[in-house]
């Protein structure tokens, strides 16, 4: 495998430094190193043979969050992420990340299969039910600190729940795949059926490949891009199988990385494959994104809530998408918006980023907290899983009553007003998963 | 650097503010001048002026050289490190000490960002006009050391109009407070500006204070297409000889519209010669009348378009085409050597077609863009530092660019700064003893030549010290001193 990151991508960085204040990192420790002008250089240097790569060096690519934010400020449109994903996905075939062995253990084999994947959510979901109450006090404080970072699991899969198609009441306007995914399977299953109940309620017929599995974005962010190949290879040949208008993507993180399919299979001895993929890369849409395409049915009924929105980085700095996710929550009358300062500043949630690197993570969730505390609103609405469960984490932590929701679970819920008086009660996913059993 | 030396500076700041790993050197090898590099020895992270003063001290005991360093955004080298250097890194001294809003002075700390600044003095209805172009990261101190411009000038001026008093450690270690919140001062010399501008050369900032103004309370944004740069050179002149001072008076050359529309799609016109953007600000009865003036001037002057902002949305997006200039040359070829030679207003549509001149007698990309209204231009070569031949065309056209600046009576460098990058051109601006007479300042206040020394012109190489001991060293050393 050629392991070489290419010159163009570094070159076409002038070092001019508009990207410092929008990192994150550059902003924690203030060092030219941790900034992405100052790994691009490092990266340079490791490519021209000047510097070795050092355990600093391998430390300062896995420091970034991969958020992107500087990609969107950057003059010289360079591919930051793509230039510090290769370093880390050299530094991972050279096994020059420490980190190599739990890396392998979570990626190959936690998340081989949708069965192994669903099997540990079934065995931690158990856990949080029975076992929790009682060792909680007792397990190490650090181990207990990342064990509230995961979110409760849901009841019940979206995936077992749901039959391979879904068909709307009257005419079928468009034909859509769609990803289950898998941490938005398995602990937000909730919003999995909120998307297809709006989708549906579009005028969708939906797809759910029953084969699919998860997209690969968390392996190739985080250097095991052998294990994102064989994933999204699966995923392509499963999603080929349907003629479709759309495959739409709930999770910012799964909707950026599908994007990337077809580049990912450019190179692949397999033509077919690659052609699938390139075509699957075009047609995937990032929900909030396709419904503003569609034309989305507007509520025609009043909620009256004062909601702020986080972007996902993935979501803002990777996919470009900022004003549909606001045109969605803006659509449904009462709801007032407010604006959250530095909406577009990761959470620090970041793939496993907050389980990787727990301290530096909080460090970025207590500013993302402070902000959205002074919006003074009820609920946050953010259309990625790990934002989802890092902020919940984060407002749980600062006891604030506050709840996360996806912007799409919103309008779910107006949809549903409209058809009942219903109230408004359903706002617990789970509580509202379950009334569908 | 000898391992003695570092566990001095250890001393003075502490353990972990003292920085020699590889990385970080190699990190803070560069600021955003292309092509200059090289590696510093060390980091010094220094918290007080106290610190930077027994740095300095040891530095003369030592002979190292030391270079102070805000964000590393400079365009002329000016933090770049040199041989046997430590950086003095300033950029943590973030913290805004005052604002006074009844002088109308901000005391702040050199590591404070321009943006930051702006956003707080604003608060208090107050404003800071100077806004370079890397305001959001730029620092207060390296604006005040390199008397940085921007887009404001014309009608506002730019840093050094803004600096009242200054405390500075100088490269001797002793530590001064100059100037002060009096509008009217003239005990002694006048000796804060002989240090604004001073490239990091004759001392470090650790306090800076600036003059604040009201905030203008209303302002009208256009933009207006020529045919050629000569039109659109003629309507600056009509405006200025109309008494109207616009706040921002702007250019963009075909090139460069052609880039940005490339760029950014703001549906401009690509075979347009030139674009001006205008604003106007101040009493909302008095910004109207200017605008109609100002309008009406356009016209007169044959502009084949202009699109007048009539909300704050609208004029966000006219000035995006001037905003998007930078980046959207930029993205056309890896290099962007982006300069500022600057020549009396009268003479920028001269001096732009002749560039354009020389653009095309070396085959080279230049794109023009820039301050119309205060004559700091920027032609922006677009080019590949890889490719050798190349490289060499760009230089002798702006070689042959600030010779023809010198000649309208411009100058080298409107506001970035001499630093390493334009160190050569100096003796052409000035004469022997003028140069003379700057060298002597540095002399006598850095006897040693420990500070940023070989920054803005060359002292004779001294003999005291080790000197080089192979060939490969002294290739090393010759670009500095020779």
């Amino acid at each position: 495998m050629d392991l070489k990151i290419p010159s163009e991508l570094i070159v076409q960085c002038m070092h001019c430094g508009m990207c410092l204040p929008v990192c994150p990192t550059y902003n924690l420790t203030l060092l030219e190193k941790s900034s992405p002008r100052g790994r691009i250089r490092l990266i340079k240097e490791v490519e021209d043979g000047n510097l070795p790569m050092t355990d600093d060096f391998v430390d300062e690519m896995y420091f970034c969050l991969d958020c992107q934010a500087c990609q969107s400020v950057c003059p010289a449109g360079v591919q930051y992420g793509k230039l510090v994903e290769s370093a880390r996905i050299k530094a991972f075939m050279l096994g020059k990340d420490k980190q190599v062995l739990i890396k392998k253990l979570i990626f190959r084999f936690v998340f081989a299969s949708n069965f192994v994947f669903k099997f540990f959510a079934r065995l931690m979901g158990l856990y949080q039910k029975t076992l929790r109450r009682f060792i909680y006090k007792i397990i190490p404080d650090r181990l207990r600190r990342i064990e509230e970072l995961a979110p409760m699991i849901s009841n019940k899969f979206s995936d077992e729940v749901l039959p391979e198609v879904l068909k709307p009441n009257g005419e079928v306007k468009y034909k859509v795949g769609f990803l289950t995914g898998c941490f938005m399977n398995v602990m937000y299953s909730g919003i999995n059926i909120d998307s297809i109940e709006v989708l549906l309620e579009n005028g969708c017929e939906v797809y759910i490949p029953k084969k699919q599995v998860c997209c690969g974005s968390v392996m190739a962010h985080y250097g095991d891009i052998e294990m994102a190949r064989r994933l999204a290879r699966k995923n392509v040949i499963e999603f080929s199988r349907y003629e479709l208008d759309a495959i739409v993507v709930n999770s910012a993180g799964c909707g950026a990385f599908m994007k990337e399919y077809g580049e990912l299979f450019k190179e692949d001895k397999d033509k077919t494959l690659s052609e699938k993929a390139e075509h699957i890369s075009k047609i995937v849409k990032d929900i909030n994104e396709f419904l503003c395409e569609i034309d989305f049915k507007k509520p025609e009924v009043e909620l009256d809530l004062k909601v702020t929105y986080h972007d996902a980085c993935h979501l803002a700095h990777t996919q470009k998408i900022t004003a549909q996710p606001r045109t969605l929550i803006k659509s449904i009358p009462g709801v007032k918006l407010v604006e959250l300062n530095e909406s577009t500043w990761c959470c620090g949630s970041a793939g496993i980023y907050n389980i990787l690197r727990y301290d530096d993570s909080m460090k970025i969730l207590d500013r993302k907290i402070k902000n959205i505390l002074e919006t003074k609103a009820e609920i946050v609405l953010t259309a990625n899983p790990g934002c989802h469960a890092q902020i919940e984490y984060g407002l749980k932590k600062a006891k604030a009553d506050i709840k996360v929701m996806h912007p799409v679970s919103l309008l779910n819920i107006a949809y549903k007003m409209m058809k009942s008086s219903g109230n408004f009660a359903v706002i617990n996913y789970n509580e509202a998963f379950k009334n569908r059993e | 650097m000898d391992i003695k030396i570092i566990r001095r500076l250890e001393e003075i700041v502490g353990k972990g503010r003292v920085l020699t790993s590889i990385e970080n050197r190699i990190a803070y090898s560069y600021d955003a001048t292309p092509t200059f590099a090289s590696l510093p020895d060390a980091i010094v992270i220094p918290e007080t002026p106290e610190h930077v003063s027994q740095v300095l001290k040891l530095a003369n005991e030592e002979n190292f050289i030391v270079i102070p360093r805000g964000s590393g955004t400079g365009l002329s080298g000016g933090a770049v490190p040199l041989p046997n250097s430590v950086v003095l890194l300033m950029n943590r001294w973030r913290k805004i000490l005052e604002i006074d809003s009844e002088n109308l002075t901000a005391l702040v700390e050199p590591g404070v960002i321009t943006a930051q600044l702006h956003q707080e003095v604003e608060k208090y209805g107050l404003f800071y006009p100077p806004d370079p172009g890397s305001m959001t990261i730029s620092t207060i101190g390296g604006n005040v050391a390199e008397n940085a411009g921007g887009l404001r000038g014309l009608k506002y001026g730019v840093t050094k109009n803004y600096v009242l008093g200054l405390e500075v450690v100088l490269p001797t270690g002793e530590i001064i407070n100059v100037g002060g919140k009096n509008v009217k001062d003239v005990a002694g010399y006048n000796l804060k500006d002989v240090l604004i501008g001073s490239e990091g050369t004759l001392g470090v900032f650790t306090k800076i204070l600036l003059k604040l103004i009201p905030k203008p309370q209303a302002s009208k944004t256009m933009l207006a297409f020529f045919k050629s740069i000569r039109e659109a050179g003629k309507t600056v002149a009509d405006i200025i000889a109309n008494h109207i001072m616009p706040a921002t008076l702007e250019f963009l050359d075909n090139t460069t519209i052609k880039c940005v529309e490339d760029y950014a799609h703001l549906g401009l016109p690509v075979n347009a010669g030139a674009l001006l953007l205008i604003e106007v600000d101040g009493h909302p009865v008095q910004v109207e009348e200017e605008a109609e003036k100002i309008v009406k001037i356009c016209v007169k002057n044959n502009a084949t378009d202009y699109k007048l902002a009539k909300s704050e949305d609208e004029a966000l997006k006219l000035k995006t085409a001037r905003r998007a200039a930078f980046a959207a040359l930029a993205r056309v070829k890896p290099t962007t050597i982006l300069e500022d030679a600057t020549v009396p207003r009268s003479f920028v549509p001269e001096m732009v077609e002749k560039i354009q001149e020389i653009a095309g007698k070396y085959q080279i990309i230049i794109g023009n863009f820039g301050h119309a209204g205060d004559g700091n231009l920027h032609p922006t070569a677009l080019t590949d530092e890889r490719d050798k031949e190349e490289m060499k065309k760009v230089e002798m056209a702006f070689e042959e660019i600030f010779n023809y600046a010198i000649k309208l009576g411009g100058t080298i460098t409107g506001e970035h700064g001499v630093g390493l990058a334009k160190k050569r051109f100096l003796e052409k601006q000035f004469n022997k003893p003028a140069i003379e007479f700057m060298k002597n300042i540095k002399r006598v206040l850095d006897p040693n030549g420990i500070l940023n020394t070989g920054k803005i012109f060359d002292l004779k190489p001294r003999c005291e010290g080790r000197l080089p001991i192979s060939r490969e060293e002294i290739d090393k050393y010759s670009d500095l001193w020779v």
